[in-house]
């Protein structure tokens, strides 16, 4: 595994959550925290605070970049700045998914885990 | 909302500014969405939210600025490990100091609610403070109601006998038994003193300190009940103090029941040092206005002895000897000095790596970095390198502190030395966070502001304003360090002067021993000269003995011993005036200190208490009293007897080198009553020697030995120490004061060279272009050097008379030498004036050594 990507491992949960968020389509602020809301059913609500520290770090980490250019829509509002996974962000939340999935597995071996699908 | 945008400040500005729109519309948005109870919730959940959050990216950016921070100063390690050193001297030199300020000023004592303590003086015309008589302090502590109790002492020693060991002299203290009380202090084992052991004839009873218990019963458990013998009186020990308890000093070791007479009614003789602890809410006025006014009823009461009584009282923490005080704020001034010009410096060094930086910095401001994140990450930076300096600083303190330490007087009530703890630390951290502030946030806040306006612009260059800065740093260094350097100056002048000082004796070759007879065995007078007589006779013929002779008190170590005379037929009363330093002495003392006989003779075996009251006096006394006449024979009256003076011998100087002190009396050491004046008993040895002392003094001991087993020999010591002891607290202070000055012109050198180079360095396409256009690289060289010169004269304009209103300040420190010294001032002027030129050579060399071609291609 590449080496910038496991410094950042285990990625913390409003950071993972984010890049889920930002994995299918740009989206600004308040609509990560919906989607992610939504999306938990409700069991994980960002704060304001979080979101936006979280938002800070991860450009610095380069995991998400700010879109200039916004997508049309009738929601759009001036103030809103959106945020696009990038490539790096994608094999970042590609690893940590794999690292939950590994750690399941080895749950469900010792029957700590409800077998999925 | 207006709350929310307040609270948004917590923030850093530079997040604020990206995020706090956002989040300001999201909270608009969820506070509409609640209901009214829901809003007491959201509130709640926000403040919480955004006080975690603000804090997390502080440290976020903090974390970021410090790994940034180390890369950049890796990058120039010799500018890192320069500004850590110099911070670290600046940090250092100033903790070790403040431990030693602390300890002699600050450091509460180590007492029960010590700021309630108070000592209490008797003060008449002329003595702000002198002790209490037993009568006074009797009445003063019945008549008053400002104190919760009052205990009185005073300092005693006394001769302790152990079986098998030779006898040894140890101080202690007799105390009244409420003392203990009073400072609210217990023994760690057994018990304190009761009213009952106190009172007059009772049991002898003893309190051992901690290290007198050690050392005579190796720290046994079981002592208390035991007995030990001092001048042959044997006490019960009832308790043992604990280590850190050293009342009223460090040298006491033992404390017996004071046992005032009650028919002590003599009120002019005062020798008690009172301790009283305020009631809860007297202030100290009141208790001295009480005080006040008691004295001058008993003063109405009792006209003869408590004429003009009146009353001194201060907090126990302020009773630090004059001179210690001084000396321990001329120090934390000097230290002060010296972290300025540490300050002063490290700003220079700052701005000018800062301006070696500026495209950098540049370069981050446009690529959106904020001016708050810049000035940020350049304030952690010179904090990386203030808190490295303070550490090591720390360090240094630790290291340099016994030296700074015999600095501090022993007559404290406190046990141990200043050291490097917790409060230190404190001091140092401070220190630290003040040198950080000082060279780090201001720079960085300009360069800040320069920041916005466009530092990419090629070849933009330090402005003017940047040099007239940095130009007056270095002009305060140069006036910080002359003002240290005079100061050193002075005192070294000062202590030459001192040293120069003629004592009136020959210290050389002289070994002083004291052997004090314990009374009543020898309060006969008879008794103690055949001690004299049989020791002085042995030890004058051994071999390398020249002479021998006791006195009651050898000077410098005895200095009062003062007594008034009244002459023959003049009413006794004009007292104040008429006190003389009296001392008794056997024959031959004289000889062996080579103190010349000016006419008349020496005492004599022979003026014993059967024939006629004689005197030796000084020439000083001689003359104030008979100015003109011929001294011997005349008559006059002291230490109860009229005496005829027999001899009159050079000028001594009792109370040390630096005081003339009063005109001395030498009475023949027989004719003192039986019983009467016990410490005017000869006790001091003084003998002159022709070999080395190692060979002798185990024959001294002897002869003691076998004359009295009893008696121990203490204080053996060559006088030349103790008159060298006399400069000592100079050379110490000097060779502090000295480090300062050294390291602070050093600073200042090191600061003028840097200005300038730096200057030259900026400077080099524009004496390119002059030297293009024909100016001689001689004349380029002499803008520079003149620009050294310029700041040099400025400093020492400023900094002469910087320099005179500090030695002004110091005169009492002086002893006689001028404030305005020419000598120093000249020389001080001298080396600054050395230091600059060898500090604007370098720079104005490397000017001259400008190549144009290559100055002028570097631009385009």
């Amino acid at each position: 595994m590449n080496s910038d990507i496991a410094k950042l491992l285990p990625l913390p949960p409003a950071t993972f959550h984010i890049l889920v968020a930002l994995a299918d389509d740009d989206r600004h602020g308040y609509a990560i925290m919906q989607d992610v809301a939504e999306r938990t059913g409700g069991t994980l609500k960002l704060s304001a605070g979080t979101l936006y520290r979280s938002i800070q770090r991860m450009l610095e980490q380069g995991l998400i970049s700010e879109v200039r250019q916004r997508p049309a829509s009738k929601d759009d509002d001036e103030r809103r700045r959106y945020y696009r996974i990038t490539a790096f962000g994608t094999a970042v939340a590609k690893a940590d998914a794999q690292r939950l999935f590994d750690m399941l597995k080895l749950a469900r071996a010792r029957g700590l885990a409800p077998e999925g699908r | 909302m207006r709350l929310y945008r307040a609270l948004l400040h917590l923030y850093p500005a530079s997040f604020r500014v990206e995020y706090g729109t956002e989040m300001e519309a999201i909270f608009e948005r969820r506070r509409r969405g609640a209901s009214s109870a829901g809003r007491l919730g959201l509130w709640v959940q926000t403040i919480g939210d955004i006080v975690a959050t603000a804090a997390a990216v502080h440290l976020d950016i903090l974390r970021q600025d410090v790994r940034y921070g180390v890369r950049a100063l890796r990058r120039t390690p010799s500018f890192s490990l320069t500004a850590i050193a110099v911070a670290a001297i600046g940090i250092g030199a100033n903790t070790a100091v403040f431990s030693v300020t602390d300890f002699v000023l600050l450091r509460p004592l180590p007492f029960r609610d010590p700021d309630r303590l108070v000592k209490i003086w008797e003060r008449t015309p002329g003595y702000p403070r002198l002790e209490l008589s037993p009568e006074n302090y009797r009445d003063w502590k019945r008549l008053s109601n400002s104190f919760s109790s009052m205990g009185a002492l005073w300092t005693i020693a006394s001769n302790l006998s152990t079986p098998g060991t030779d006898p040894e002299r140890v101080t202690g203290a007799a105390i009244t038994w409420d003392l203990l009380p009073t400072l609210g202090v217990s023994p760690r084992m057994g018990r304190g003193f009761t009213e009952a052991d106190d009172r007059e004839n009772a049991a002898g009873t003893i309190i051992l300190s901690d290290a007198l218990w050690r050392s005579l019963f190796g720290g046994e458990p079981d002592i208390v009940g035991r007995t030990i013998t001092l001048d042959d009186t044997r006490y019960q020990i009832v308790g043992v103090m604990p280590p850190d308890f050293a009342f009223p000093s460090r040298q006491v070791e033992f404390w017996r029941p004071i046992q005032l007479s009650v028919n002590d009614k003599d009120r002019t003789n005062t020798y008690l040092t009172v301790v009283g602890r305020l009631e809860p809410g007297v202030t100290l006025s009141d208790a001295g206005a009480e005080l006040n006014g008691i004295a001058g009823r008993l003063a109405v009461q009792f006209p003869d002895q408590d004429k003009q009584l009146a009353a001194t009282i201060m907090p126990m923490r302020d009773d630090v000897p004059k001179q210690s005080r001084f000396l321990v704020l001329v120090l934390s001034g000097a230290a002060l000095c010296v972290l300025l010009i540490v300050c002063a410096n490290l700003a220079n060094l700052l701005i000018t790596r800062a301006a070696g930086r500026r495209k950098e910095i540049a370069v981050r401001a446009a690529i959106g970095a904020g001016r708050e994140r810049i000035v940020r990450q350049l304030a952690t930076e010179s904090a990386m390198l203030a808190i490295a300096g303070g550490v090591l600083g720390v360090a240094l303190a630790y290291v340099a502190l016994p030296m700074l330490a015999t600095l501090a007087p022993v007559t404290l009530p406190t046990a141990g030395e200043p050291t490097v703890d917790a409060r230190v630390l404190v001091a140092a951290a401070v220190l630290t966070a003040f040198t950080a502030f000082a060279f780090g946030v201001l720079p960085a806040l300009r360069l800040g502001r320069e920041a916005d306006a466009a530092g990419l612009r090629e070849g933009a260059r330090g402005g003017g304003r940047r040099e007239r800065l940095r130009s007056t740093l270095v002009v305060a260094e140069l006036v910080a360090s002359i003002v240290l350097l005079v100061g050193t100056g002075l005192l070294l002048q000062a202590l030459w002067q001192v040293s120069r000082v003629d004592p009136g004796f020959q210290p050389d070759h002289v070994l002083t021993l004291r052997t004090t007879l314990p009374w009543p065995k020898y309060a006969p007078t008879e008794k103690r000269a055949a001690f004299y007589e049989s020791v002085l006779g042995r030890i004058r013929a051994l071999p390398g003995v020249s002479a021998a002779g006791y006195i009651s008190g050898l000077p410098f170590v005895v200095r009062g011993a003062l007594w008034s005379v009244s002459l023959h037929g003049q009413p006794q009363g004009l007292a104040d005036s008429r006190s003389v330093s009296l001392r008794y002495v056997t024959p031959g003392f004289f000889t062996t200190l080579a103190i010349p006989i000016r006419r008349g003779r020496d005492v004599s075996d022979t003026d014993t208490q059967k024939s006629p009251f004689v005197a030796v006096v000084s020439e000083s006394f001689a003359r104030r009293e008979w100015p003109g006449q011929d001294p011997i024979g005349q008559r006059f009256t002291v230490a109860f007897f009229e005496r005829t003076i027999v001899g009159v011998v050079q000028d001594v100087r009792m109370r040390g080198l630096e005081s003339e002190g009063e005109p001395q009396v030498y009475i023949p050491y027989r004719q003192i009553t039986d019983g009467w004046m016990s410490t005017y008993a000869p006790k001091d040895l003084a003998i002159k020697l022709s070999v080395p002392p190692g060979q002798i003094v185990p024959a001294i001991r002897q002869i003691v030995k076998d004359i009295d087993p009893g008696e121990p020999v203490s204080d053996v010591r060559m006088l030349g120490d103790i008159v060298a002891q006399e400069t000592a607290p100079r050379e110490g202070q000097l060779r502090v004061l000295g480090a300062f000055a050294f390291i602070a012109a050093l600073l200042a050198a090191i600061g003028i060279h840097g200005l300038l180079a730096f200057g030259v360095s900026q400077r080099v396409q524009e004496f390119g272009v002059r030297i293009a256009i024909g100016a001689r690289p001689s004349q380029v060289a002499g803008l520079v050097f003149r620009q050294g010169v310029r700041l040099a004269l400025l400093g020492l304009v400023i900094g002469v008379a910087c320099a005179y209103a500090a030695a002004r300040a110091l005169a009492a420190l002086l002893a006689g030498v001028s404030p305005a010294d020419p000598l120093t001032f000249g020389a001080v002027i001298a080396l600054v004036g050395v230091l600059t030129v060898i500090g604007s050579l370098l720079p104005a060399w490397r000017a001259l050594r400008v190549d144009p071609i290559t100055a002028l291609r570097a631009e385009y």
